[in-house]
Parts: C-alpha cells; structure tokens; sequence
C-alpha cells in the first residue's frame, strides 16, 4: 500500500488521466455527467488493455507456457488486489462475473437453490431491475414470497417497517448500497446485523457504491458485494461477486463447463475448489487484469478528498437546480451521493436530454430500470446528473446555462 | 410517389436552411407544437407505439386510394418527429408509403433517433405507419 500522505486530489490533474473527457461533441466540449451509468476509463486502465492484446494474451488456468502462465498471475495479483481493496478474508471470496446483474443472478440461481417453498426474500422499493427480476424469477421457480421494504418521499428506506418485516422466514436481503436513481445511501451495517438477528443473509447490490465509498466487506459484514467494473474505471463485461467463503462453499455450482470442475467422467463430475467452482469456462482475462489496475489507480489518488469533492458537486448543483421554477429533485435522503435526479412537471425528461446533448452534455434521462420507484413518485422519468471525481464546478454551470436555454426552447 | 418525393425534398430544403443541431431542435420542437393534439379520449393503448422513454399515439384513417394519419406523443422532440414523419407521407396512396424508403431520416441528420438506444421510437413510428399503410392495400 502507498503511503496516504503522499496522495493528492487534483481534479485539473485528475483529469488528465482520462482522455476520454478531453473531446469535443456536436462542436462542444464534453461534459460527462453519466458516471452513474458508466465511467471513463484512465489511461493506466487504457494502457494495461492496450499491453494485454499485443503482448500477453493468453488463455489462462491450463497453459504451460510463459504467456499462459504471466496470464494467469496478473489475473489471480488482480483478484488479490480486489480482495485487498474491498477488505475481503480470502482472495477465494472474489468470484469474477460478467457485472453486477450477473452476479445476483448468480446468487439467485445458487445460493436460492438452498431455499424452500415459504421461504422469504426482502427486497426494498428503490432497487434496480436487475436486483428485481432475478428475485422474481428464483420465487417463482421455487415457491418463495418476495416482500419490498417501503420508502419515504425523500427516498429513504423506512428502517422501522423494514425491522419488522424480517421474520424466521426470511432467508435473504436483497438490496442496493446506493441508489442509482435518487443517490440514496442505505444504512448497510444496520440493515446487516437487523437481518442477521433472523437469521436472514444479506446481498448488497454495490453496482453504485464501489466507486463512491470506501467498501469494507468485513466491516459491512455483508453475506455478498456485487459489483461491476464498468462502473468504478475498469473496462465493461467483467465484476466481481464478493461472498464469504462459508456460504460460497456450501452453494452448488451455477454454470457447468471448463475451469469450474475437478474431475470429469460421463458418470459423476467434482466441482473445483472456490473461486474456480463459480467461474466456468474461459473468464474476461483482459477486464479482470484492467479491473485490477482500476483498483491500482483508485490506490494512487486521495479517495476521501475525491469523495468529499464529488458531494460538493451534487450539493453545488442541487442547491442551483432547487431555484428552478417547476423542478422537483427526486431523491433527498440525508445520505446521498453524488447523483441528482430531477423532473419538470410538463416536460418529458427525454426532451431535456435531447437538448442538453446537442449542447455537450450526456445525461441520462428515463426511468433508469426503476419502474416501480417511478411509479412510487408518479412521474415517467427523470433527467439524471451523475457526478464522478473528475467533474467541475464549471462543468456545472455549463450544465445549468445549458438547461436554461433548453427549458426556454421548451416553453 | 411523386409526391412524397417532392415534399422530401422541400424539408430537406429546409432542414439546409439550419447552422447547427440547436436551430434543427427548436424547428422540430415548433412543429411538435403545432401538431394538431389527439385527444385524451383517443389516445388508446391500440395506437400506443411504445418506446422506452416516450410514448407515441398514431391514429390512422381512410382506404386505399388514400391514407390519413393524426399523432401524438408525450414527449414534444417525438411530437416533432412525428409530426415530420406525417408531413411527409400524410393524404397519400398507401402503396406509396409501403414503398417508400424513408431516406429523408438520413438526409436531414436525424438517423441517430434511429438507434436502438435513443428508443424514442423512431423505427417503430416508421413501421407503423409502414404496416397501417400496408392494412390499407390489402383491405
């Protein structure tokens, strides 16, 4: 680990790291604030894809040669630089995924394959689909009930009604760290210990927390940590599902194939030992290596000074966006990150989005694959700002004239 | 035929008139205005063309001598879309539409409204007015 003292955080500095931020569209400058659905990729990230592809690509796990074998432990130092980064026990307890919606589909098909018709999963009323529909599918296939934990207007999780939902019947909590839509942040570490009071695991979805909290599975004491690369500076197609080890152990394999066995016959097949039993067939050599140097350049900068700069973004903003006649901010929880979701009451959320492009500026607008939350705020969509680190206070005030002229265009 | 070709070229002709996306914006934006409103009443889940972010209703009238379109959106950059696209191929002879290609999208710079991520459900529009037309032939 580098010595903290010597980190630094500045955002013109910061900057240069990703080139992707330095281009101009429809004659604009790009202001880039879709961080929430995907983030840019710095140039340690580029460089490390770059290197694989021309000299070190090689299939990894059975290969004898050199390639094969510098392949395979810049993989696994990649996995250990995970575990490391998130406090994981074990490297063992980092399973690679294709992203977060794969790795709750994982647990859903594994670890739901422990349980029983009655058996219940809580859920909470902000999550995204793709921590809904799994859920779904697994109590249909098995005769579990799915019950959703309610929120407050200001989209916050009603802590009380949630308690008094867990019951002996409850096996699993399914739910986001952070909100995509409304950036609400969940009280984890209590929602943990009220679960584990009954008995029940908890899956945090972390698609939107890896990239803005310091994440400490040990701490959280979580049963499993979803996340996706794409999403925290790595390249797409490749995440990563956090599991303790104990539970990793006792659930059955979720796909079958190469890598993930011990001994093969047309009789009987022996699953290969963690992490390799969840991790059939041959991985995203290249994301999980480059998923590793997201982690090493994450090491490399302050990520306190990186996370109080992004909050100062979405209070900067939000305080601006609050003086807008006829704007409704959605989501105001006490705890939030660095998103701002926001609604006009007689313009279509598409329509902002469409202007604000030809103006430079990605947002994304919609419903964000939370159609129930929409429907919990009786709107059809939102325009959604989310900030990273290397965003600006100017970036904003571009983004604010820009809104004004889009609302004129509008009326 | 002639006759779309001839109103093709009138709004590309138009759209040339335009220095930049924001000044092609605020013309659709005015023609989603304009668009005459179906209303409330009409707007039923059978003319709904669904798209993910904005909602389009197309109501279709006449035979196959000639066909009439009258739309409308939630959403008033589709509204202009939309609008555009009825301008286009209103009071014609279905087989015309059915024919047509459409190529005014990519001749006015609008084909990004095309892919499947923008949704807003510009290649639905088409098709439904492609396959209302179609209903009218063979009816």
């Amino acid at each position: 680990m580098s010595d903290t003292s010597k980190k630094t955080f500045i955002v013109r500095e910061i900057r240069e790291q990703f080139p992707a931020l330095r281009q101009q569209v429809y004659g604009k400058n790009l202001i880039y604030f879709d961080n929430g659905a995907t983030s840019q990729k710095p140039q340690l990230v580029l460089d490390a894809i770059n290197k694989f592809y021309s000299k070190e690509n090689a299939n990894i796990h059975r290969g004898v040669h050199f390639m094969s074998q510098k392949a395979t432990t810049e993989y696994e130092e990649s996995r250990k630089r995970i575990q490391r980064f998130i406090n994981a026990r074990k490297s063992d307890e980092v399973i690679f995924t294709k992203g977060t919606t794969d790795g709750i589909n994982l647990v859903a098909n594994s670890f739901g394959e422990l349980l029983k018709t009655g058996d219940e999963i809580i859920i909470s009323a902000m999550e995204h689909h793709s921590n809904i529909v799994p859920w779904q599918m697994l109590c249909m296939r098995k005769g579990l009930t799915l019950r959703v934990a309610p929120i407050n207007e200001r989209g916050e999780l009603l802590m009380e009604t949630f308690e008094q939902m867990l019951t002996k019947k409850t096996k699993l909590v399914a739910i986001t760290h952070i909100s995509n839509t409304l950036g609400t942040i969940n009280p984890i570490k209590e929602i943990v210990s009220k679960a584990h009071a009954v008995g029940a695991k908890v899956l945090v979805d972390g698609a939107q927390s890896i990239q803005h909290l310091k994440i400490d599975v040990k701490a959280l004491d979580c049963d499993f940590y979803v996340f996706s690369s794409h999403k925290v500076f790595g390249p797409t197609g490749i995440g990563v599902l956090y599991g303790k080890e104990s539970l990793l152990d006792a659930m059955p394999p979720y796909q079958g194939g190469g890598d993930m066995i011990s001994k093969v016959t047309f009789e009987r097949t022996t699953y290969n030992e963690l992490p390799f039993k969840f991790e059939a067939g041959t991985p995203h050599v290249a994301g999980g290596i480059c998923l590793g140097k997201a982690f090493e350049y994450l090491e490399s900068i302050d990520f306190d000074a990186a996370e109080k700069h992004e909050r100062s973004l979405a209070k900067y903003a939000e305080d601006i966006l609050d003086t807008f006649e006829g704007l409704r901010i959605i989501g105001e929880a006490k705890d939030k990150t660095s998103v701002v979701s926001f609604a006009f009451k007689n313009i279509h959320p598409f329509d902002i989005g469409t202007l604000l492009d030809k103006q430079g500026i990605a947002v994304r607008t919609g419903h964000h694959c939370t159609q129930p939350l929409m429907d919990f705020y009786k709107i059809s969509g939102t325009v959604r700002a989310s900030f990273a680190f290397y965003n600006t206070i100017q970036e904003i005030d571009t983004f604010v004239e820009a809104l004004e002229k889009s609302l004129n265009m509008l009326k | 035929m002639e006759m779309i070709k001839q109103r093709e070229e009138e709004i590309v002709a138009e759209f040339e008139l335009f220095d930049n996306w924001m000044e092609k914006y605020e013309y659709i934006i005015e023609l989603g205005k304009e668009l005459p409103l179906l209303p409330e009443s009409e707007k039923s889940d059978e003319l709904l063309i669904e798209g993910c972010q904005s909602r389009v209703w197309l109501k279709t009238s006449g035979d196959y001598r000639l066909i009439e379109f009258h739309a409308s959106a939630d959403a008033i950059i589709t509204k202009g879309i939309i609008a555009l696209l009825i301008r286009l191929v209103n009071k014609i002879q279905p087989q015309d539409l059915v024919a047509y290609d459409f190529a005014v999208v990519h001749k006015i710079g609008l084909e990004e409204h095309l892919s499947p991520t923008r949704s807003n459900g510009l290649n639905g529009m088409i098709k439904r007015l492609k396959n209302e037309a179609l209903k009218q032939c063979k009816a």
